[in-house]
Formats: C-alpha cells, sequence, structure tokens
C-alpha cells in the first residue's frame, strides 16, 4: 500500500516538471518566470505566443497521447493476458497508418488527414473484433491472433504505399509512422478521451485486479467477463486511436511503461493505471523536448527519442529489479 | 433446511461423451463428498457445471432451492467457490493482492477493501500457513504455496458451498492432512458443504462421508462412503484391483 502510494505522488511531481521543462526548453529559451507570466499574465510578448500557441499545446498533446497509449497498453496486456501485447498489436495503428498514407498520397491535408486517421483506425477495430467472434466467441487467442494477422497486413499495405510514393511524399510520411507531435492543433478531444477513458477504466480496476488471475477464476467470483472484455477492447481501441490520430504511430511507450510500473513493485490495477498514465505522458512530454533541441533546428520524430530513453531505462530497472518476471 | 446444493436429472456432456445422464443429488449442510474417477472422465466438466461456470446438457441445478439460472453472478459467488486445478500467472500480483480477489463479490463496485477484508485475508493465509508471506510475488512460490494460495482465496470468499478441484495437488502430507482437517472443521460448525476432486483414497475414506463415482457412459453411482468403497467398485472404477487393509477402524487403500 505504501509503496503504490509513494509511486503515485513520485509520478504526480514528475509531471509538472516534466511540462515546465518542455516549455522552457527549446530554441528560444523562456526563463521560469517568463513561463508562469506567459500562463497567467495579459500581456502578449514573442514569449508568450511560443508558449502558448506552439509549446504548451505540444507539452499538452505529448502527455496526453503518452498517457492514452500507457492505459490502452495496460488494457491489452490484461485482455490478452500477454506481457508482450501492446496498444499497436491488433493492428489499430497499421489501419490508421494506411489510411493516412492514402491520404497523404492523394494531396489530403488538415483536418481531414487527421479524420482520415481516425477512420482507419475504427475500420481495422471492427474487422478484427468482426473476423474474431465470427463464430461466436472469442477467446484472448483468437483476438490475438487475428489481430497480429490483420496488423500485418496493415504493414505490408503500408510498405507497398512507401515503395510507390513520389519523393517529397516520403519525408512527412516516415514522420508519421515513427509518430511526430509537430501537427498537435487542438488539444481537447485527447483530454476529453483521456478523461473518460481512465474514469472507466478506474471503475473496471478491481474487475481487472480479479481477471489477471484468469477467465474461469473471474467468472467464479461474480465477474461478468465477457462483458468486461468487450468493455476493454472498445475502450483501449478507442484510446489508442485517439493518440495514433494525435501524433501517428509512436511506439514502446503502451509496451514499457505498464512494465515499468509494475517493476517498482505496483501489481494493482487501482494504483498501476494512473501511476502508468503519469509515466507515460511524462516521458513522452521528455522524449518530445529532447526530439525538439537534439538536432535544433531539425526535429526529431518523437518515437525515436522514445525508444532511445525507453530502452536503457527499461533494461536497467530490470536488471536490478528482484521481481520474478 | 434446504440442501445447499442439490441437482435434478442433471445431464452433462463434453465432446459427445456422456459423464452424467439423469443425475439427482442433494448436498447438505455439513456434508463432504469427494468425485471419484479415472483421467478424462469428467470430473471437472461436472463439477464446473455445478459451479454454474458451464450449462448442463438438461436439468437443473439449485444453490438453497434457487434455480442457478435464475441467481445473479455476484449472488452466486456469494454462495460458492471454485478451486481450480491450474493457475496461470501472466503476470506479477503480490500474495495479499491475490487473496483479497476472494473478496470481491462482497464489496460494491467504487468500493476498496475494508480493514476487514484486509483482516479476512490475513486470517486465510494464516490458516495455510503463509503468514508472514503477505508481500510476496505470487509467481516467486512454490507449486505447494501457489496452491495454498489459492485455498486462502477460497476461504476469505467464504462461501457456503465449497466446490474443489483436486484441492490437496502439490502439497505436502502434512498439509494435505491439515487442509482437510480445516474444510472439516468448517463443515463441522454447519455453516458450509464440501464437494471435491480427489485421487487418493486414503483422504477419501478418512474425510468424505459421501462419494460420488464416474464410471463413463453416464453411469454414476452416489452414497455413504463406507457403503461405496468396495473393493468390487473401486476395481470397476480404476481398472485396476485395489487392495483393502483394515487397520483396527480405519481402512487401508493399495493399489494392487
Amino acid at each position: 500500500m505504501a509503496r503504490n502510494k509513494l509511486v503515485l505522488i513520485g509520478l504526480l511531481s514528475l509531471t509538472p516538471i516534466a511540462i515546465a521543462m518542455a516549455l522552457m526548453v527549446g530554441s528560444v529559451p523562456i526563463s521560469a518566470s517568463q513561463v508562469i507570466y506567459s500562463l497567467f499574465g495579459d500581456q502578449v510578448t514573442p514569449s508568450t505566443q511560443i508558449i502558448n500557441e506552439l509549446r504548451l499545446p505540444r507539452a499538452i498533446g505529448a502527455f496526453t497521447c503518452g498517457a492514452l497509449l500507457a492505459i490502452a497498453g495496460v488494457l491489452m496486456q490484461v485482455l490478452l493476458r500477454n506481457p508482450l501485447a501492446d496498444p499497436y498489436i491488433l493492428g489499430i495503428s497499421g489501419g490508421a497508418a494506411v489510411a493516412t498514407l492514402f491520404a497523404m498520397l492523394s494531396g489530403i491535408s488538415g483536418w481531414l488527414l487527421t479524420g482520415s486517421a481516425f477512420a482507419g483506425s475504427l475500420l481495422s477495430m471492427f474487422v478484427v473484433f468482426g473476423l474474431a467472434q465470427a463464430r461466436g466467441s472469442w477467446s484472448p487467442t483468437r483476438l490475438l491472433l487475428t489481430g497480429v494477422v490483420v496488423a500485418a497486413g496493415w504493414g505490408a499495405v503500408v510498405s507497398f504505399i512507401l515503395v510507390i510514393a513520389p519523393q517529397r511524399n516520403l519525408h512527412s510520411m516516415l514522420f508519421w509512422l515513427m509518430g511526430d507531435l509537430a501537427y498537435v492543433k487542438t488539444i481537447w478531444p485527447g483530454l476529453v478521451v483521456l478523461g473518460l477513458g481512465l474514469t472507466l477504466a478506474l471503475f473496471s480496476s478491481r474487475r481487472l485486479n480479479v481477471l489477471l488471475h484468469g477467465h474461469m477464476q473471474a467468472i467464479a467470483l461474480g465477474v461478468d467477463v465477457k462483458k468486461l472484455r468487450l468493455v476493454i477492447y472498445l475502450f483501449a481501441s478507442l484510446m489508442t486511436a485517439t493518440a495514433v490520430t494525435i501524433a501517428g504511430s509512436i511506439g514502446f511507450v503502451g509496451l514499457i511503461v505498464p512494465h515499468l510500473v509494475r517493476l517498482t513493485g505496483v501489481t494493482d490495477h487501482r494504483w498501476l493505471l494512473p501511476s502508468s498514465a503519469l509515466l507515460g505522458g511524462s516521458l513522452l512530454v521528455i522524449a518530445d523536448t529532447f526530439a525538439r533541441v537534439i538536432i535544433a533546428p531539425q526535429q526529431l520524430p518523437v518515437g525515436v527519442i522514445m525508444a532511445m530513453i525507453g530502452v536503457p531505462l527499461f533494461l536497467f530497472l530490470l536488471h536490478r529489479s528482484n521481481q520474478p518476471l | 433446511m434446504n440442501p445447499l446444493l442439490s441437482t435434478e436429472s442433471l445431464k452433462v456432456s463434453i465432446a459427445n461423451r456422456k459423464v452424467c445422464d439423469d443425475l439427482s443429488l442433494s448436498i447438505n449442510n455439513g456434508e463432504c463428498w469427494g468425485i471419484l474417477g479415472i483421467n478424462g472422465i469428467g470430473k471437472t466438466t461436472l463439477l464446473h457445471t455445478l459451479a454454474g461456470l458451464r450449462d448442463p446438457d438438461k436439468g437443473d441445478i439449485f444453490y438453497q432451492d434457487t434455480n442457478i439460472r435464475s441467481l445473479g453472478k455476484i449472488e452466486l459467488a456469494k454462495k460458492r467457490g471454485m478451486l481450480f486445478q491450474t493457475k496461470t500467472d501472466p503476470f506479477p500480483a503480490t500474495v495479499l493482492e491475490t487473496v483479497l480477489i476472494g473478496r470481491h463479490p462482497h464489496i460494491e463496485n467504487w468500493q476498496w477493501e475494508s480493514e476487514k477484508d484486509i483482516k479476512l485475508a490475513r486470517a486465510s493465509l494464516q490458516q495455510v500457513d503463509l503468514t508472514g508471506m503477505e508481500d510476496r510475488y505470487i509467481n516467486s512460490l512454490s507449486g505447494g504455496e501457489r496452491q495454498r494460495v489459492a485455498i486462502a482465496t477460497i476461504l476469505a470468499q467464504q462461501p457456503d458451498m465449497y466446490l474443489l478441484d483436486e484441492p490437496t495437488n502439490h502439497l505436502d502430507v502434512q498439509h494435505q492432512i491439515k487442509l482437510m482437517q480445516l474444510f472439516q472443521n468448517s463443515k463441522d460448525r454447519q455453516d458450509s458443504a464440501l464437494i471435491m476432486i480427489l485421487h487418493d483414497l486414503n483422504l477419501a475414506a478418512r474425510f468424505c462421508d459421501h462419494i460420488l463415482m464416474l464410471f463413463g457412459n453416464g453411469k454414476v453411482l452416489i452414497g455413504e462412503t463406507t457403503k461405496l468403497l468396495t473393493a468390487e467398485n473401486l476395481n470397476e472404477l480404476y481398472g485396476h484391483p485395489i487392495k483393502i487393509l483394515n487397520d483396527n477402524s480405519q481402512a487401508v487403500f493399495i493399489p494392487g
């Protein structure tokens, strides 16, 4: 219990630090006092414009994406009872990628481009779900196999588009595929989905604790497993679709953040879910800050930096953990 | 008082093989039933059917005279507890957290476990000799310890009717006897009944007052232990001769 609280408090203090750093650091360094003035003052200066129109929406977009992916990762791992599961394993990001690349290929931009990413992920979600339960009942294994195969199919289509795409489109396509936060325009849809998703996940979290021990055990303890699985699938998919729509397919967050939190000893979902959301959000904000400044003025795709920070961090914690895995 | 668990002309089959055809039994408060039969004859299938985890082909199951079909999932989980034969733990969880899932049916959706629930979970752990192991991860336990955590979980659930699938699996002799005595004590208090799958005839003879034998093809024998555990029945049941030695008052069963 004490450990759960400690981890959550630690992560609650990491989040504002990460966001403050994201606001201060950049091609134009802005001091802490200027940041506070920009956020709460009413005068318009160049630095208030940089903060309010560029850095703040981008930092919040990054946080939202990271948190959405981390929660979706926890949910997918419980749903599929597989530690290797991540939000993209069932092909949500593949569907979004195919739709987005097609849109880019046909010269669509702006809101329609964003819309096609969301439409693509929803399409993939319904295809996988429809195929997985075509014979009435669906087991985690059937869902996993269906999803992985559909995802592989999307992957092939993505490669195909990349091969035939004209040179001038390739750069933005690759950035989208690796995940990039440069196009965050509005923060509200993401925040609303995050709020709803986290609330619902927390509402189901004690049932998730039971489901972790197997679906028969969960049924024997009075959990409506069928309904719970359906709800988890729908919400994890919607949260993933939202994250992918905001920033493309940023890998790794959804896979490692739940494990990072588990490695600190937090295994009860009532603590694991909010802690993962905070860690996923903060890590992505930090990664995006690095992505903006490492070889400035050129920007790197945040997904690449995320993996560069995440891999050593994860290996370090795994190495010194005494938890049996 | 009504029987805790009863069935009426129950027909159960799995993969086109009949487990039972027309089974009517009633298990009363304070009774302990043993299910005997060879591997794959349908013992677990029958137990899962009785627990409401799968539907019978025909017939009805009643918990204290309420048809299982009209019981809600949570209501049912308060009446009967099920100990499973296999446990899979793909993710880490602590021993205490695992025992606390037994309290799930007793807690409202938004509520957390109360002090009372945690006390009860600790008491259950004490009953299976796992005091001090609360913060260990279940995937670091030995097979026998993991089995005892599962038993503590069902004890914390506090059902009236215990359905146990090979409860003595992985347990050393000391804990086998301790466990059976533990369940016997709770049924002697007349607040519960047990039905369990066993492979150890000596445990069955010592602790079960009723026996249910599954022969396959729908043939079932039910009755009092002393009447059913005969060399003839056991020979037919296992397809292997069983020798019965009488040591004063207690019969000892040895495969011939």
